[in-house]
C-alpha cells in the first residue's frame, strides 16, 4: 500500500495539543484525511439543492450567497425539531471522559478528533448565534462567529466523525456525537457540502434500488453466479426468487455483499441458508427495487435516509409478504431499529413475525416486523434445525468485531456470538474495553469508507486492529467475523495493514460453510475455493 | 492558557471583595442580605423553569437510546434490562443509576498508545471517584443548610448533621462534607489544569463556577471554625428570607455576606452556564427512552411525507431489462 507506513503513522500520533487555543488553530485540509466532494449530478438526482463542481483543497468552495443565514436558519430549525440536539448543545462540561474514547482520537492525537471538541466546534457557533452569555460575553463565553474557516473546520471534523456512538457510552449525560455530526451533515447539505462517497451512493440507491447503481438485471446475474459458485462447490444448485409475490418473507441486505470479496461470501451463504430451509416451509424472496438495506441517506440527512428507507415496507406490501428479514450490516440495523417505523411506518400490511420453522414469535419486533438474520439464524440453531459440521471451520480461530450501530443502536450482541460458537470450534473475544457496547469503529463507517480518506481510514481503525493484534498475538486469530458490509469491506485492507495474516468474514459464511447441505456432494472447499481442513493436498 | 482560568478567578476575587467592602465599607447590608439573594432566587427559578421548558418544547422525534447492554430478542438470550431497558422500569432504573451514581462515567477508561504499538486500556476511577465525591458532599451541605431554613429543625436534618459530623474533630466539630466538598473541586480543578487534553478543552466557564464553589466552602468553613460567625444572626437572616420577613440581624460580618452572595451568584448563573446538566440528565434522548422501538412503534410529531422514487417508476425505467431478464413486472 502506498502512503505511510504503519511505524510512520504511528510515529505522527501526538497527544500533545498545541500551544495555540483550538480556535486560534485554523483548519488545514489534509489530503488523505478527506472525501471529495460530490458529484454534483448526484446531488441533482435526489433534488438536494447547491449542486455544483467545487474542491474543498481550493480556497473558493464556491458556497451560495446567503450561506450564513442558510446555517444559522437550519441550526434553529433543528434546535426546534430535535431535543437530543438542543440538549446536547446545552449541558456538555467538557469533564472529558469521551477525550480518548474516539478511534479517530486515539489513532490521530488530532484534539479536534475528541469528541467534546468536535461538539464544541458547534457549540462555540451555538453560544454565539443563539445564547444570551456567549452574545454578551463572546469568547470568554466560548462563543465565536461563524466564518468560512469555521464552515470549513467544521466540515473537515465533521467527516472525521463515523457516528459510532461509543462517546455516548461514557458520557454522563449520554451526549451522542453521532447526534451533532448528523446535523453538522444536513446543514452542509443545504449548503452542496456533500462528499461523494456519500451522495453518489444515494443516487444509485434512489434510482436503482441500491447503493452500487446495480440495475435490476444485473442484480439478478449477479446473484445467479452465486448460484452457479455454490452448485460447483457443494453439488447443490440454489433456486433464489426475486421480486416474487406470494413469498412470504422479503429479504433484504446491503449491495455491497452482492458486489466484492469477502462479502459475496456472506451472500452465498444467505442463498445456501434459505435453500436449506426451503423445504422446512420458508419462502422468501429478493428484490432487486429494495436491493439495498445499507442507508447512506443517514450520513446525508433524516429526509434523505427516509426517502431510501421507504422502498422496504413498499416493497414488502407490494409483494404481499408477511415480514422482513434483514442481512448483515450496521447502520443499516440502527435505521431499521431506531428510526423505520417512526418515519415510513406503521407496517399494518404486515404481521408480527413468525419463524415458519421454529414457530418462534419475534415479540420484539412486533411493529417493525423486520427481524436480524442473527436472531433468526440464532433461533434455528438453538431448535436443532441446522445440521452442521463444525470442524469444516477448524482452519479457522475467530474473533468478533461488534459493529458500532447494531452494538450501540441496538444491542445485538449475545446472538451472533451463539451462531459463531455453534460453527466454529475457536472462538476468542477481544478484550472487553474493545467488544460489545464498547467495540471500536472499522474507523470507515458513515459514508467514510473512499479511497481517498485511506490515511484517516488507517488511523481510525487503529484501535480496532489494535485489539485484534492483541488475539492474533495470543490465540493465533486469523478471522475476523462480523455483521456489516462496510466492515467486510473496510477491515480487509486495514488487516493487512496493521495485522497481516487475519482476514475477514460474515456470519453467514461461516455458517453455510458449516452447513451441511441436503444432497450436497464432498465438501472439499469453502466458500472462497479454499481447502476444508483435512482436504489439503 | 492561564487566560481561562485567570480570568475567572479574577472573576470571583473581585465578587468577594464586591460583597466584603459592600457590607464592611458601605453598610450594604441590605442589599447584599435580601435584595440580592431573592432576585437570584428568581432568576433560578425562572431561568431553570425557562430553560427546561426550552428544551421539553423541542420534541424527541426519533427514539435513538445508547444501548450499552444485550437486547432483548430471543427468549433465552439473557437481556441487560439495566443497559438496554426495553421497559419503563428499566429506564427509571438506569436513570436512577445514571443521576445518583454517574453509571457511565463509571465505565471510564483511559488509553495509552505503547510500544509495539500496543494500545493499553486501563480502568480510570478518579474522575467517577472526584465527581461523586464532589455532588454528593455538595448536596449533602445543601440539605445541612436547611437548618438555618427550618423551625423547628426536622430531625432528620439532626442525624444528617450527626453523620456528617461523625469524627468530632475540634470544637465546633468539623463536618466531613465540607472538607470533602472542598477537596474535590481542588481536585477537580487539578485536574482541568493539568491533564493537558482537559485543559485544551476547558473554557472560562468551566473554571468560573469550580472557584465559585470553592469560594462558597471556604467562606463557609472560615465561618464555622475561624472567623466564628453568629449562628443565631444567620438563623435570623435565613427564615426572615423564607418566612418573607427579611430583617438584618445585628453582629454578623461580612465574610458572612460574601458567602450568601456568592451563593446567589451561583443561583443567578446557574440557568445559563453548563450548570444546568443538572436538568439536562433528566431529558437525555440517549438515555431516559425504553429500547423498544422495534416493539412498540415511536411517533414523530414532525413527520413529513417526503419525495420517493417509487415501485412504477422503477419499473417504467428498467421494464425492458426485467422482463428479458426474466424478473416479474408489474405491467407487462
Amino acid at each position: 500500500m502506498s502512503g505511510p507506513k504503519p511505524n510512520e503513522l504511528i510515529e505522527k500520533i501526538d497527544y500533545n495539543p498545541p500551544q495555540k487555543g483550538w480556535m486560534d488553530v485554523p483548519v488545514k485540509i489534509r489530503k488523505g484525511m478527506y472525501c471529495y466532494a460530490s458529484n454534483p449530478k448526484s446531488v441533482e438526482y435526489v433534488h438536494l439543492p447547491h449542486a455544483r463542481p467545487w474542491n474543498p483543497l481550493e480556497e473558493d468552495w464556491k458556497l451560495p450567497d446567503n450561506w450564513k443565514e442558510i446555517v444559522h436558519n437550519a441550526f434553529r430549525e433543528r434546535l426546534d425539531r430535535f431535543r437530543s440536539f438542543k440538549v446536547f448543545m446545552d449541558i456538555c462540561v467538557r469533564c472529558g471522559a469521551c477525550a480518548d474514547k474516539c478511534h479517530f482520537f486515539i489513532g490521530t492525537g488530532d484534539p479536534k478528533n475528541m469528541p467534546v471538541l468536535r461538539a464544541e466546534l458547534l457549540r462555540s457557533v451555538y453560544r454565539n448565534d443563539f445564547t444570551t452569555a456567549g452574545k454578551i460575553l463572546g469568547k470568554v463565553a466560548g462563543a465565536r462567529e461563524l466564518t468560512l474557516d469555521v464552515l470549513k473546520e467544521w466540515w473537515y471534523y465533521f467527516f472525521q466523525c463515523t457516528e459510532c456512538r461509543r462517546c455516548s457510552v461514557f458520557c454522563p449525560y449520554g451526549i451522542d456525537t453521532a447526534e451533532i455530526t448528523i446535523m453538522a451533515r444536513e446543514i452542509f447539505n443545504l449548503l452542496g457540502l456533500n462528499i461523494d462517497w456519500i451522495a453518489t451512493p444515494v443516487a444509485n440507491c434512489y434510482r436503482t434500488g441500491n447503493h452500487l447503481g446495480i440495475q435490476p438485471h444485473a442484480f439478478k446475474e449477479m446473484i445467479e453466479f452465486f448460484v452457479d459458485d455454490i452448485e460447483e462447490k457443494t453439488g447443490v444448485k440454489v433456486e433464489p426468487s426475486f421480486n416474487k409475490k406470494g413469498a412470504d418473507i422479503l429479504f433484504v441486505t446491503p449491495s455491497g455483499d452482492v458486489f466484492a470479496d469477502p462479502g459475496t461470501y456472506t451472500a452465498m451463504g444467505y442463498l445456501m441458508l434459505f435453500h436449506y430451509l426451503k423445504e422446512q416451509g420458508l419462502n422468501v424472496t429478493w428484490s432487486t427495487y429494495a436491493s439495498e438495506g445499507g442507508n447512506f441517506g443517514f450520513f446525508t440527512s433524516h429526509e434523505m435516509m427516509k426517502r431510501l428507507n421507504s422502498k422496504m415496507y413498499a416493497e414488502a406490501k407490494r409483494l404481499g409478504v408477511k415480514w422482513i428479514l434483514g442481512g448483515e450490516c450496521g447502520h443499516m440495523w440502527r435505521v431499521i431499529n431506531q428510526y423505520m417505523d417512526t418515519m415510513n411506518g406503521p407496517a399494518d400490511f404486515l404481521e408480527e413475525p413468525i419463524s415458519p420453522i421454529t414457530g418462534t414469535k419475534f415479540t420484539n419486533a412486533k411493529s417493525t416486523k423486520m427481524v436480524h438474520l442473527s436472531e433468526f439464524t440464532a433461533d434455528l440453531i438453538y431448535h436443532n434445525k441446522l445440521k452442521l459440521d463444525k470442524s469444516r471451520n477448524d482452519n479457522l480461530i475467530v474473533t468478533y468485531h461488534d459493529s458500532c450501530n447494531p452494538a450501540r443502536g441496538m444491542g445485538l450482541f449475545d446472538e451472533p456470538r451463539y451462531v459463531i460458537n455453534s460453527v466454529c470450534n475457536h472462538f476468542h473475544d477481544m478484550p472487553r474495553n474493545t467488544i460489545r457496547e464498547q467495540t471500536f469503529c472499522c474507523g470507515s463507517g458513515s459514508g467514510l469508507n473512499a479511497g481517498e480518506d485511506t490515511e484517516l481510514r488507517l488511523c481510525g481503525g487503529l484501535p480496532r486492529a489494535n485489539a485484534v493484534k492483541h488475539v492474533h498475538e495470543k490465540f493465533g486469530v486469523n478471522m475476523l467475523a462480523t455483521i456489516c458490509a462496510i466492515d467486510r469491506a473496510a477491515l480487509p485492507p486495514l488487516m493487512d495493514y496493521w495485522v497481516p495474516g487475519v482476514g475477514v468474514t460474515g456470519l453467514t459464511e461461516m455458517v453455510a460453510n458449516a452447513l451441511i447441505m441436503p444432497g450436497e456432494a464432498e465438501r472439499t472447499t469453502n466458500l472462497r475455493g479454499e481447502p476444508l481442513p483435512g482436504m489439503e493436498e | 492558557m492561564n487566560v481561562k482560568y485567570m480570568f475567572s478567578l479574577v472573576a470571583v476575587t473581585l465578587l468577594f471583595l464586591l460583597a466584603y467592602v459592600g457590607v464592611e465599607a458601605a453598610g450594604l447590608q441590605v442589599l447584599f442580605g435580601i435584595v440580592i439573594p431573592y432576585a437570584a432566587i428568581i432568576v433560578f427559578i425562572v431561568g431553570v423553569t425557562n430553560r427546561v421548558i426550552g428544551w421539553a418544547r423541542s420534541p424527541v422525534p426519533f427514539r435513538i437510546p445508547s444501548t450499552c447492554g444485550q437486547q432483548r430478542s430471543l427468549p433465552w438470550i439473557k437481556a441487560s434490562e439495566l443497559d438496554n431497558p426495553f421497559t419503563t422500569p428499566g429506564v427509571i432504573a438506569r436513570m436512577f443509576l445514571e443521576i445518583l451514581f454517574f453509571r457511565s462515567l463509571f465505565r471510564n477508561t483511559t488509553s495509552k498508545l505503547g510500544e509495539g504499538p500496543k494500545i493499553y486500556f486501563s480502568l480510570e476511577m478518579w474522575l467517577w471517584l472526584g465527581a461523586l465525591a464532589f455532588h454528593w458532599s455538595f448536596l449533602t451541605v445543601i440539605v445541612r443548610h436547611l437548618r438555618l431554613f427550618t423551625e423547628p429543625v426536622p430531625f432528620w436534618i439532626g442525624l444528617l448533621e450527626k453523620a456528617d459530623g461523625f469524627f468530632q474533630v475540634g470544637v465546633p466539630g468539623i463536618f466531613l462534607s465540607g472538607v470533602v466538598l472542598l477537596a474535590a473541586v481542588f481536585y477537580l480543578f487539578l485536574r482541568r489544569v493539568i491533564i493537558p487534553q482537559v485543559n485544551y478543552v476547558s473554557l472560562s466557564q468551566d473554571f468560573f463556577p469550580l472557584f465559585l464553589i470553592f469560594g462558597i466552602a471556604f467562606t463557609g468553613i472560615l465561618m464555622r471554625h475561624f472567623a466564628k460567625t453568629d449562628v443565631i444572626g444567620a438563623k435570623q437572616l435565613a427564615m426572615g428570607l423564607v418566612t418573607f420577613h427579611p430583617t438584618i440581624p445585628q453582629g454578623i460580618g461580612g465574610i458572612f455576606y460574601v458567602h450568601i452572595f456568592f451563593v446567589s451568584v451561583l443561583l443567578a448563573y446557574f440557568p445559563f452556564s453548563k450548570l444546568m446538566h443538572m436538568g439536562g440528565i433528566f431529558m437525555s434522548p440517549t438515555r431516559n427512552l425504553p429500547c423498544n422501538t422495534r416493539a412498540v412503534r415511536h411517533i414523530n410529531p414532525w413527520n413529513y411525507p417526503v419525495e420517493t422514487h417509487t415501485y412504477e417508476e422503477y419499473e417504467e425505467e428498467f421494464r425492458a431489462k426485467m422482463i428479458e431478464a426474466g424478473l416479474p413486472v408489474e405491467k407487462e
